[in-house]
């Protein structure tokens, strides 16, 4: 297997692809989102329960590649018990990482475990697999067009 | 796995037609030489080339004519009197010549040179569509149809109160011939199908389809996009209305595509777009719009397209129409039997009348990410919805992996594949 597809595929995407982490649907979320892809019919609904600006539990459901779930999967899991403000810095990291690559500045370790998409930037068709879920999150945070529950 | 045959580059076997056997040689590596393309290397990896259902690739002697075209005839058609105009419009009407016998069109006229399928199937929706769909009136479509064969009527419809009629198919991708039959009645005015399913190769019943249609009076437009570059299409056979091709598909460029039509539809049928070309005379009071084929062709027309899609068809015909099905047929049999023998393989379509293209799905892996992983084997092949949601819903699938193949498609290309799929095995074992 060539070198990009390795770093494309890293075991903790696959891992990830094949068991997403808070893959179900969050029964007292105070934000919802829905998220589309419809080059690719990818699709996604993540579940955020905010309280005093925290992010109490999060979850996801939807369909699509591996890449776009391991990255949902991931963020839920690096997003959980984190501030909005902080969820959204993260959300600019992860952004920069997957479209700037290693020519941008940020360094991999500032993203923690969501470094394992790191090699993602290398293959630009799949750059929007991968942001799918952040822009949902951000859809979710600022409620700008996201659905929002109100229990 | 075992290839069913050895890897030979000229197809050469017995084939069972009307005329009882004849021996079929196909010299597919002289074929391929043909393509300046197919030398090319993706990622150091020779160019395995499975996509042609989304675009052919061009023989030289296409890519020839367009240069020569610009290089020794370029001016402008139907309009000076100088050597060159009158070269150029030669050169067009040429090509539309040679479209009318291509498709065995009764009248040169009858040919009208679009963008492509898609507009084709818009200039239909809004000047036939307009004139005769009213309130009530229905289309009726299946639901194997590309998005350009759904949302042009959809928004004919959505103007004219009209309705849109979907004919079901089965479970293995072939349309339901009764249910489509009890669909056709008095309301419906026009029937708009694929020839062959750009997602699942699916052949379809043209003639009966036609028939079915003309016995309670609609018309037939028939999607020919994937059908022009494997067979043989004659028009007057079929006895459809309408007939909506794309040059891209079968060798030639993109930006050029044939709406035929039968004159007496065409001679009544309100004008598209309004312009140049498309008048006899023009004062602020009134406008008198030119005949058939002009009538549709507003302003300066896709002229090297033309040419180039001329060329296309020439080398069409110099491959053999017949021989080239049989050769296309042979590589997609030896390819539904390789892919059927990859374990968690399932195939999309397995309709009993089938043209190149296998679409399948391999375990839970998701197209792209297949899609992705042949890419850096040097292996292009199509992945996604396919532009045809609906088809998709219908089959209860999010997306499918596609290979489908062209004149120059090989047993190695489909053993590429297969050894590709294994890679794809291997990264989410």
């Amino acid at each position: 297997m060539s070198s990009d597809l390795r770093d494309l595929y890293q075991d903790v995407v696959i891992d990830h692809s094949k068991q997403p982490r808070n893959f179900r649907k969050l029964e007292g979320a105070t934000r919802t989102a829905e998220g589309f892809n419809p080059l690719c019919g990818d699709q996604l609904m993540l579940y955020v329960k905010l309280a005093e600006g925290v992010i109490q539990d999060i979850a996801f459901q939807g369909s699509g590649c591996a890449i776009s779930k391991a990255s949902a999967s991931l963020m839920t899991v690096a997003l959980k018990g984190k501030k909005q403000e902080e969820a959204l810095a993260l959300f600019g990291r992860v952004h920069a990482m997957l479209t700037e690559g290693s020519s941008g500045e940020m360094k991999p370790e500032d993203v923690g475990k969501l470094a394992a998409l790191s090699g993602v930037w290398e293959f630009p068709m799949r750059v929007k697999c991968a942001t799918l879920a952040w822009h949902t999150l951000r859809k979710a945070l600022e409620a700008k067009g996201a659905r929002i529950s109100t229990e | 796995m075992t290839p069913v045959q050895a890897n030979s580059a000229t197809t050469s076997r017995l084939v069972h037609g009307q005329a009882g056997r004849r021996r079929v040689d196909f010299d597919v590596a002289r074929v391929r030489q043909d393509f300046p393309i197919l030398r090319e290397k993706v990622y150091g990896k020779p160019l395995i080339y499975l996509d042609s259902a989304a675009t052919s690739q061009k023989p030289r002697a296409v890519i020839d004519a367009m240069s020569r075209f610009f290089l020794k005839e370029n001016a402008n058609v139907n309009r000076g009197v100088h050597y060159l105009s009158e070269r150029a419009t030669e050169a067009y009407e040429g090509a539309r010549a040679k479209v009318q016998r291509f498709l065995n069109a009764e009248h040169a006229h009858e040919i009208i040179f679009v963008r492509g399928t898609t507009e084709a199937i818009n200039l239909v929706a809004q000047t036939y569509g307009k004139k005769h769909v009213g309130e009530e009136d229905e289309v009726l479509i299946t639901a194997m149809e590309h998005h350009s064969n759904i949302v042009p009527w959809q928004m004919l419809c959505e103007e004219t109160g009209g309705r849109l009629r979907v004919a079901p198919i089965n479970d293995v991708g072939e349309l339901l011939l009764d249910e489509f039959e009890k669909l056709v009645g008095p309301k419906t005015k026009l029937v708009a199908v694929t020839h062959v399913s750009n997602v699942l190769g699916t052949i379809n019943p043209i003639r009966r389809i036609v028939e079915m249609a003309h016995a309670r009076g609609a018309h037939v437009l028939i999607d020919g996009a994937q059908a022009a570059p494997h067979l043989k299409v004659d028009v007057q056979a079929l006895g459809c209305d309408f007939y909506a091709l794309s040059g891209h598909k079968m060798y030639g460029p993109t930006g050029i595509g044939v709406l035929y039509g039968r004159s007496e539809l065409l001679e009544e049928m309100p004008p598209y777009q309004g312009g140049g070309d498309m008048i006899l005379s023009v004062s602020f009071e009134k406008t008198v719009y030119n005949k058939p084929p002009q009538k549709f062709e507003a302003g300066t027309p896709n002229m090297a397209g033309a040419v180039g899609l001329a060329a296309a068809i020439d080398f069409l015909s110099g491959l053999g129409q017949e021989t080239l099905s049989d050769h296309e047929e042979e590589v997609l049999a030896y390819g539904i039997h390789a892919l059927s023998q990859v374990p968690d393989l399932r195939l999309i379509g397995t309709a009993r009348a089938k043209a190149s293209v296998i679409s399948f799905l391999l375990a839970d892996v998701h197209p792209h990410d297949i899609g992705t992983i042949l890419d850096r084997e040097g292996i292009a092949i199509r992945t996604g919805h396919h532009c045809a949601q609906p088809l998709m819903n219908r089959l209860g699938v999010a997306a499918t992996a596609r290979a489908s193949l062209g004149c120059y498609s090989t047993h190695t290309d489909i053993d590429a594949l297969v050894a590709g799929l294994g890679k794809v095995r291997e990264v989410f074992r």
